[in-house]
């Protein structure tokens, strides 16, 4: 069986797979990526916090023109995760203005990227309408 | 007290395509024109302040090698599409710290040609996958976990507006690009100055829903320089050269304050917000003094935020404010009256520099037949991803 590896590290894989936050211990701000200091206090300590894998849309386009190598249609949206935001695309639903709007519930969810040449196969995450 | 500052002599090329004109011909013709404006020549200026964001480094000094190396200072400055205004602040902290009678700000670029501002070509992934960066990427991310393009970055900044506040729409979107299009046939200097219909517009190709094609803006060539200069030093100079000289009443710029998402997407708000509000302050005038606005559409969906940003409606109220017709030229705060970045084109440092420029023909009384009547107070804003935020207030001379 082939390895499988996120596509970032700040998501989880398991039989849950979860999205991991650095939030800063001294303010509570929240990050993706990997961080020197705070952007909100300039604090130096954090710890991981998983974030809810379910919220609702606040604001989203559907890219129909991007950069060569982008597949095109996808719909890019800021995901309000309980309070904490997330950039992430909308998958498994048509990406068209019926079918998208701010306000819709949504969950995470995870795709297959690709396999390198390895076999190892990359996930990424985006979220899908919640039912 | 620090002194007062003043555009002595501003100018911009036209823009659009210059097909035999690189941007040192671009930046020259500005330049010497600036200068002819106010009257004086490069000997007579303390400072130069000078921005071109795509051409690679010391811009500044390189211009001085086609219009007079005169041994003065050179700020070479980049601050996205803030540049321009940037370039201008740099001369106007020049003047007010004492350093400087004049100060010269040159923005240009030459982007014709370049397509839609959108995210880097993906690069070529590896045979065997291996994180890379602050996110431990395995492959490039732009499409897979949201966009970098510019369209769809600004889309999103729309659409939260509208989910916040209500009352937006594609066609909402839509008719402010409408707006600027018929402003754009009065400015011989547009890139672009032909009138689309709401239908035009909305069925164009889309780039990145809300904004189709003609609700982004232009990319082209083009340059726009301004010669500052201190008030003591201005009433020295002939009755003419004062009377035509434009006040800047407020010279500000902010970047992003930590808010909890802005790093998820950009938060143009806060900064313009910050922003406004400190150039409010500083000229001692409001919103409702404003004649004229120019501000930063470099998409229909941005130039709604900022009308709230810029406290010309009330908070939430932008689809309202556009609505009753109020930024329409024949309106009570005309908005972008030149067409705006979307048909007068976005030659990114020059951008901060001709916003200024149009108000101030207008505030002279030299727009033609765009002229905004009685015209005395104006703003001029601009916003750069990452972000920065330029916003100058000005005013006529008194008669």
């Amino acid at each position: 069986m082939s390895q499988v590896i996120p596509l970032v590290d700040y998501l989880v894989l398991g039989d849950q797979p979860k999205l991991v936050a650095n939030e800063c211990t001294q303010c509570g701000a929240r990050y993706f990526d990997r961080r020197s200091a705070c952007a909100s206090c300039s604090g130096t300590e954090f710890r991981k916090v998983d974030v809810p894998t379910t919220g609702t849309v606040r604001t989203f386009t559907i890219v129909s023109f991007a950069a060569e190598g982008v597949d095109v249609p996808f719909v890019a949206a800021v995901v309000d995760c309980d309070g904490t935001s997330v950039r992430g695309n909308i998958i498994n639903t048509p990406p068209d203005p019926e079918h998208i709007k701010t306000g819709m519930k949504v969950k995470l969810a995870t795709y297959e990227v690709g396999k390198d040449t390895a076999g190892t196969i990359a996930l990424g995450y985006g979220f899908e309408p919640a039912a | 007290m620090a002194e007062n500052v003043w555009i002595l002599g501003i100018y911009m090329t036209k823009f659009g395509k210059h097909k035999d004109k690189d941007k040192l011909d671009l930046a020259t013709e500005a330049t010497l024109n600036a200068l002819a404006d106010g009257g004086v020549s490069m000997k007579d200026i303390n400072v130069l302040a000078a921005g071109n964001l795509i051409g690679g480094t010391g811009f500044g000094q390189e211009l001085q090698k086609q219009v007079g190396q005169t041994g003065i200072p050179v700020f070479n400055v980049t601050n996205a599409c803030a540049t321009g205004a940037t370039a201008l602040r740099v001369g106007v902290m020049s003047i007010k710290a004492g350093e400087a009678d004049y100060a010269l700000a040159v923005g240009v670029e030459k982007l014709a040609g370049a397509g839609l501002l959108t995210g880097n070509t993906r690069a070529a992934e590896g045979d065997v996958w291996a994180p890379d960066g602050r996110y431990g990427a395995v492959a490039p991310l732009d499409g897979r976990i949201a966009t970098e393009t510019m369209p769809g970055v600004f889309a999103q900044i729309g659409q939260e507006y509208g989910h916040r506040y209500g009352g937006t729409s594609f066609e909402l979107f839509a008719r402010i690009a409408e707006k600027n299009h018929a402003h754009s046939t009065l400015n011989p200097l547009a890139a672009y100055s032909k009138r689309f219909t709401l239908d035009e517009i909305m069925n164009d190709v889309m780039i990145a829903y809300p904004n189709t094609r003609p609700m982004c803006s232009a990319n082209c060539d083009g340059a726009a320089a301004a010669v500052l200069v201190s008030e003591s030093k201005l009433r020295t100079l002939s009755l003419e050269q004062q009377r035509r000289a434009v006040k800047i009443s407020a010279s500000i710029l902010t970047s992003d304050p930590w808010q909890e998402a802005c790093q998820i997407l950009p938060d143009v708000n806060t900064l313009t917000k910050a922003a406004a509000k400190q150039a409010y302050e500083q000229a001692g005038v409001g919103p409702a003094d404003l004649d004229l606005v120019e501000l930063h559409d470099c998409f229909a969906t941005a130039e709604l935020v900022h009308y709230d940003n810029l406290g010309l409606c009330e908070e939430g109220g932008a689809a309202d404010f556009f609505n009753s017709g109020a930024t329409w030229r024949d309106g009570k705060t005309p908005v972008n009256v030149s067409g705006g970045l979307e048909s007068k084109g976005h030659p990114i440092a020059a951008t901060g520099i001709a916003n200024v420029w149009e108000v101030a023909h207008h505030l002279r009384g030299e727009a033609g037949d765009r002229q905004i009547e009685g015209a005395k107070v104006g703003l001029a804003h601009v916003i750069g991803l990452g972000s920065a935020c330029g916003v100058h207030i000005l005013e006529k001379a008194a008669a």
